[in-house]
């Protein structure tokens, strides 16, 4: 039995609840049609056949789960979507908490250097895979430049030092970054570091800041490396706030879309090379009006991320170390 | 004699690791400007110097007017103006209503509280991607696409803020609520008088977060709009590229001026915006 509480009787409670509803009468309303509503919505379109372009819709059961499951385009959605993942994300969250501890010592130019970094976060993901889009631009782009200009270094110096026997060892070609197909995930996946590691770098320093100094003095005068120090204080204790940023950035890592739709132009790249999941929704839905079609692939997304999530807390509960 | 040695050594030690220290970040540093350095020099070059083979950092003459002949091929002004009076109506809208419903979560007790409070965190699981095509065919059935509504009223409510808020107002002592209401001052005039004034640096996160959200969402707008005069600058750039193909100097004039507002918008405000985040991160 549910145990009434005796406030629960009292005239003054159910005031304060009406006034309390009438608070966030406004969230309910947006909510529940904008959030409520359209999760179970999907759901429901997921077992159809339906189609914007006409008036009935037909039922078909787990028919599109088994299509997408089945079409071949769907696993390449997934493959490179995981491979965003498993690329973006380690290299994102290390780098954050490199800069973050560097940051974090005694140091002039504080300030100035961690908005140097935080800076890309800001900036629309539009305007900025747009700058990108130049960088990578095969003849004139900033990058092959720069790699152009480092294999000549390093073929003069290898060239030097090898009294001539060795010439032309970095026998630079300008790749064509947005052509060719192997490129697409690793170009993403540079942009979306650049962009996301000032974020993960502000996060772990206010993690950082909450280390007891005493720790790292009581190690030193034990004779502890800064090295050691490291491994043995700051990464344990950082951990509440590694697994925060872990699961922010692999639920944001598997709604890959602006990036690419942009560098590509409208494109999921060279033959499907960055079709991801959250592409394929877009396809399916607002390219070929297949909603029912495209609700249960959103849906597969949801469950993956749903796993990735659960595993994640899974893992951490041995892993993570909360203070006491 | 010993003992001098060792100082030296330790010393030299001292100022190697402060130096790689340094070299390090500056460099780091450098890396992360790299692109805006280079999108801002290459939208004032002359198309010669668009395609050159070695990096040329400087244009010889800077060709301010790039950004004109920019700016003019497109309806930027348009653009512009949708993207502020989008971005400032949600973001007004939405801190009344985010922190009426913090109020309720922090404040008062009611019926269902708990229940309720897990249902809202719970929507922030789900990617909203799962709940674009339904409410995609509500827009259309409102008959709302292709107008300010859409573009408006699905993003007047976020959870994130909401919970952003709680969490600030339950620091606030409640004591000093208890005395307020004893004293017969009203809940809604205790929030108002009391509550969001001292709530400040939330509430500038929260407004803050919600403007450069606004001001960057692409996806929603991307499917909400079907003309110019209903484009915000982010899909409005994605159009003009279409239309400028690879003038890279138009182009990158185009980006420079559609990130202008929020980068100033960021260095003017960037000590509460980071704390902001740090905030969050916090307590999430």
């Amino acid at each position: 039995m549910i145990k009434v509480p005796m406030e629960m009787k009292t005239k003054k409670y159910w005031r304060e609840t009406a006034e309390a509803y009438l608070y966030l009468l406004p969230a309910f309303v947006i909510l529940g049609m904008f959030s409520f509503y359209p999760v179970i919505k999907s759901i429901y379109m997921s077992f159809f056949d339906w189609s914007l372009l006409r008036e009935t819709q037909y039922y078909i059961g787990f028919e599109n789960y088994q299509r997408i499951l089945n079409d071949s385009v769907f696993r390449t959605a997934i493959m490179n979507t995981l491979r965003y993942v498993i690329g973006y994300v380690p290299i994102s969250i290390s780098l954050g908490l490199i800069v973050a501890v560097l940051l974090n010592s005694k140091i002039r130019f504080r300030g100035p250097l961690r908005v140097a970094y935080f800076l890309p976060w800001v900036t629309s993901s539009v305007a900025i895979s747009m700058v990108w889009r130049w960088i990578y631009n095969q003849h004139y782009g900033l990058l092959n430049m720069m790699l152009a200009g480092l294999a000549n270094v390093v073929n003069t110096v290898v060239e030097f030092v090898t009294f001539g026997h060795f010439t032309e060892v970095w026998q630079f070609t300008n790749p064509n970054w947005l052509m060719e197909p192997q490129w697409t995930i690793i170009n993403i996946v540079i942009i979306a570091v650049w962009q996301s590691m000032g974020y993960n770098m502000i996060i772990f320093l206010a993690g950082l800041q909450n280390i007891p100094h005493e720790l790292y003095e009581a190690a030193q005068v034990d004779g502890a490396s800064p090295w050691q120090s490291f491994w043995k204080i700051t990464l344990p204790l950082i951990s509440p706030t590694t697994f925060f940023i872990s699961i922010i950035s692999i639920i944001g890592a598997f709604k890959l879309f602006t990036e690419i739709y942009v560098l590509y132009t409208g494109r999921p790249g060279p033959v499907n090379s960055g079709m991801t999941i959250v592409y394929y929704v877009y396809r399916n839905a607002f390219e070929r009006y297949r909603m029912g079609y495209a609700s249960a692939a959103a849906y597969i997304l949801f469950a993956i991320i749903f796993i990735f999530t659960l595993v994640q807390m899974r893992v951490s509960r041995s892993r993570v170390h909360y203070g006491s | 004699m010993l003992a001098e040695q060792q100082m030296w050594r330790y010393r030299v030690r001292k100022t190697v690791t402060r130096a790689l220290l340094y070299g390090v970040l500056l460099a780091g540093a450098a890396i992360m400007m790299l692109p805006f350095i280079w999108m801002i020099t290459s939208s004032i070059k002359a198309p010669h110097e668009m395609t050159l083979k070695t990096i040329q950092w400087l244009p010889k003459v800077p060709q301010w007017q790039n950004y004109k002949i920019a700016w003019e091929a497109a309806p930027f002004d348009i653009y512009f103006k949708n993207s502020f009076l989008i971005a400032f109506t949600v973001m007004s809208i939405e801190v009344i209503f985010s922190s009426l419903a913090a109020y309720a979560f922090a404040k008062l007790r009611f019926f269902g509280k708990n229940v309720l409070f897990l249902l809202f965190l719970g929507t922030m699981m789900i990617p909203g991607e799962v709940m674009l095509i339904p409410n995609y065919i509500t827009m259309v059935n409102f008959g709302w696409v292709d107008t300010y509504w859409a573009l408006i009223v699905p993003w007047t409510i976020s959870v994130f803020s909401i919970f952003l808020l709680r969490q600030f107002f339950l620091s606030i002592p409640h004591e000093l609520f208890e005395a307020a209401i004893l004293d017969g001052c009203g809940k809604l005039k205790y929030l108002v008088t009391v509550m969001l004034p001292l709530s400040k640096p939330a509430l500038v996160t929260v407004m803050l977060f919600k403007f450069i959200g606004s001001w960057n969402s692409f996806l929603w707008v991307l499917i909400m709009t079907n003309t110019p005069a209903m484009r915000t600058i982010p899909v409005g750039l994605t159009y003009f590229v279409s239309d400028v193909g690879s003038y890279y100097n138009y182009l990158m004039a185009a980006s420079t001026f559609a990130m202008a507002p929020i980068l100033i918008l960021f260095l003017l405000l960037q000590k509460q915006f980071i704390q902001g985040i740090a905030r969050t991160g916090l307590k999430g």
